[in-house]
């Protein structure tokens, strides 16, 4: 791995970031498993079963790997985005890397900066295997195609968003880990992950409505079915992902 | 020619004053030393010096800059090496260096550092699995990997064993005749003795003194302190009389002589014309550490007073 370290002295010290933090990344065996391996796996599983793959009337005549696949496809966003990069970016900041880096030439908001970039491209790589796979397992690509993209950057939008928040209310690597668990399972289980949104009691879809997940949800339904997306459901992602950035903004420490 | 300018910082944490005022200059390739206390304000002094404090009031200029305004002026001529800063765990010495050195201009080339640090043998190691030593050197390291004119250097053998300690003191040295002027925190006498061209003493967020080490020791009124055993009794009493001599006593079969400068000699002479010889003859003189002692002890009386 080091051979592939050529040092470019002096120059693009934003492009030397990024690799180092992507080649971090990979050292970290649970990023890769919890991100990469897991959901690729449920996708393949999905798809290679073939109960799971044909139509089932419990999930209104959608095969379980369609209806599953949307929240699959945003759980990578809340995975790296609103957990990885919280606990990652806090525990920097504990241990004093962001401060070290504050007295280089080159300024912390660019290691956060890398962080970002990385993971969001990350996801969005895996997003497109997954989906790649479904399609190749004989699930339709989502009739409203501009509107399901536009979505899914919402989601991202609003999951760094939140992730930035963690990260600034977070004092160090283990609170950002809790605090990032205390936000994971509420927005799957509104995304749908346990009780699909078409199934749950209307109390807890108007809850799910103005969560991240369960907007991100409802709009990559619309998607699906062919609609352009709900625009209360947009507003709800874009409201999180800018109210969380200004948040973010105000609250976040370097050291 | 004046590289680092602080006149009158000050600096509080809510109500707690860190840093009440301090002033003093770093002049090119000199080593100067800010000893004081735990807690007497060093720490956030230099912090204050590399930028990533806002101080209270005061002014703080490095090669003329304000260090949080001119921030890009400052950064690349300035190595920082600071208390408690780690590395990405993970990261391999080697590539935090060539990561570091990615940020500079004009930077030293990784391999030759870690030679310098004697870090060589652990180029492929990740930063979580370094010893405490060579995590120090590490940070040495990057405080200078960018060819800086100028390095902050804090505390930087605190937790180091006496080998180690004394490796790093040869290694300061070289890097100062490479023309890199110092700014370095301590609180150990020896080091700032060994090392310092300047000191200034800190204590409870004040500069009690500033000096060369030996200009400090020599302000000290405390004169030589003689013991010896003698090979005959003599009469303490008689010694405290002769000139120049403030006080003798016994400590068993001991004798110890407390005078000024030229009590030795007078004191070897009055033996000499009575036939006795002096055994185990130690003159202590003042050091550093007692220069120190009597500066910080004077202050916080003073403070509390």
């Amino acid at each position: 791995m080091t051979s592939s370290l050529v040092p470019s002295p002096g120059r693009h010290p934003f492009r030397e970031l990024v690799r180092v933090e992507a080649l971090l990344f990979g050292r970290s065996a649970a990023g890769v498993v919890w991100t990469a391996l897991i959901p690729l796996a449920a996708v393949v599983v999905l798809g290679a079963v073939p109960a799971t793959r044909h139509p089932s009337d419990s999930f209104d005549g959608r095969s379980p790997l369609e209806t599953w696949l949307p929240v699959l496809m945003m759980y990578e966003f809340l995975m790296t985005a609103a957990n990885l990069l919280p606990a990652v970016l806090a525990g920097y900041r504990e241990r004093g890397i962001l401060r070290r880096l504050s007295t280089t030439p080159v300024p912390p908001s660019r290691l956060l900066g890398a962080q970002a970039l990385i993971y969001l491209a990350l996801a969005t790589a895996l997003d497109a295997t997954m989906l790649a796979i479904a399609v190749g397992c004989g699930v339709p690509l989502p009739g409203q195609f501009a509107g399901f993209v536009l979505t899914l950057a919402l989601v991202a939008a609003a999951m760094l968003g939140i992730g930035l928040v963690l990260a600034a209310l977070a004092p160090g690597e283990k609170a950002a880990n809790a605090l990032g668990l205390v936000v994971f399972f509420p927005l799957l289980f509104f995304a749908g992950m346990w009780i699909p949104r078409s199934r749950m009691p209307h109390v807890l879809r108007d809850i799910s409505d103005v969560t991240p997940l369960g907007a991100g949800a409802r709009a990559v339904q619309d998607c699906l079915d062919g609609r352009w997306p709900a625009a209360a459901a947009l507003l709800v992602l874009a409201a999180y992902a800018v109210v969380c950035g200004v948040v973010a903004a105000r609250r976040f420490r370097w050291q | 020619m004046t590289v680092i300018e602080v006149a009158g910082l000050r600096k509080a944490y809510g109500k707690r004053v860190a840093v009440r005022d301090v002033s003093f200059t770093v002049e090119e390739s000199e080593i100067f030393g800010l000893l004081g206390p735990n807690g007497a304000g060093k720490t956030t002094t230099v912090e204050c010096v590399a930028g990533l404090r806002v101080p209270d009031g005061g002014r703080v200029r490095v090669f003329g800059h304000d260090p949080r305004r001119e921030r890009t002026a400052v950064t690349a001529r300035l190595g920082v090496q600071l208390q408690a800063s780690e590395v990405q765990p993970n990261l391999r010495v080697r590539e935090a260096l060539r990561l570091y050195a990615s940020f500079y201009p004009d930077p030293a080339d990784p391999d030759e550092l870690l030679e310098l640090l004697g870090l060589t043998g652990q180029a492929d190691v990740r930063f979580a699995k370094l010893s405490g030593g060579q995590r120090q050197r590490l940070s040495i390291a990057l405080a200078l990997i960018g060819r800086p004119t100028v390095a902050i250097l804090d505390e930087l053998t605190t937790g180091l064993d006496p080998a180690a300690r004394r490796d790093t003191w040869e290694l300061i040295t070289a890097v100062r005749e490479r023309g890199v002027t110092i700014l370095l925190v301590t609180h150990f006498m020896a080091e700032a003795e060994r090392l310092c061209d300047r000191v200034a003493v800190i204590d409870a967020g004040q500069v009690v003194a500033c000096d060369s080490p030996a200009a400090l020791t020599a302000r000290l009124d405390a004169g030589q302190r003689i013991r010896f055993v003698p090979s005959e009794p003599v009469d303490e009493r008689e010694l405290a009389g002769l000139p120049g001599v403030e006080s003798a006593s016994r400590h068993g079969e001991e004798i110890l002589v407390v005078g000024a400068g030229e009590t030795l000699s007078v004191l070897v002479t009055h033996l000499a014309h009575r036939g006795v010889l002096a055994h185990r003859l130690r003159v202590e003189q003042p050091s550093l550490d007692d220069a120190y002692l009597a500066l910080t002890a004077h202050a916080s009386s003073r403070s509390t007073s």
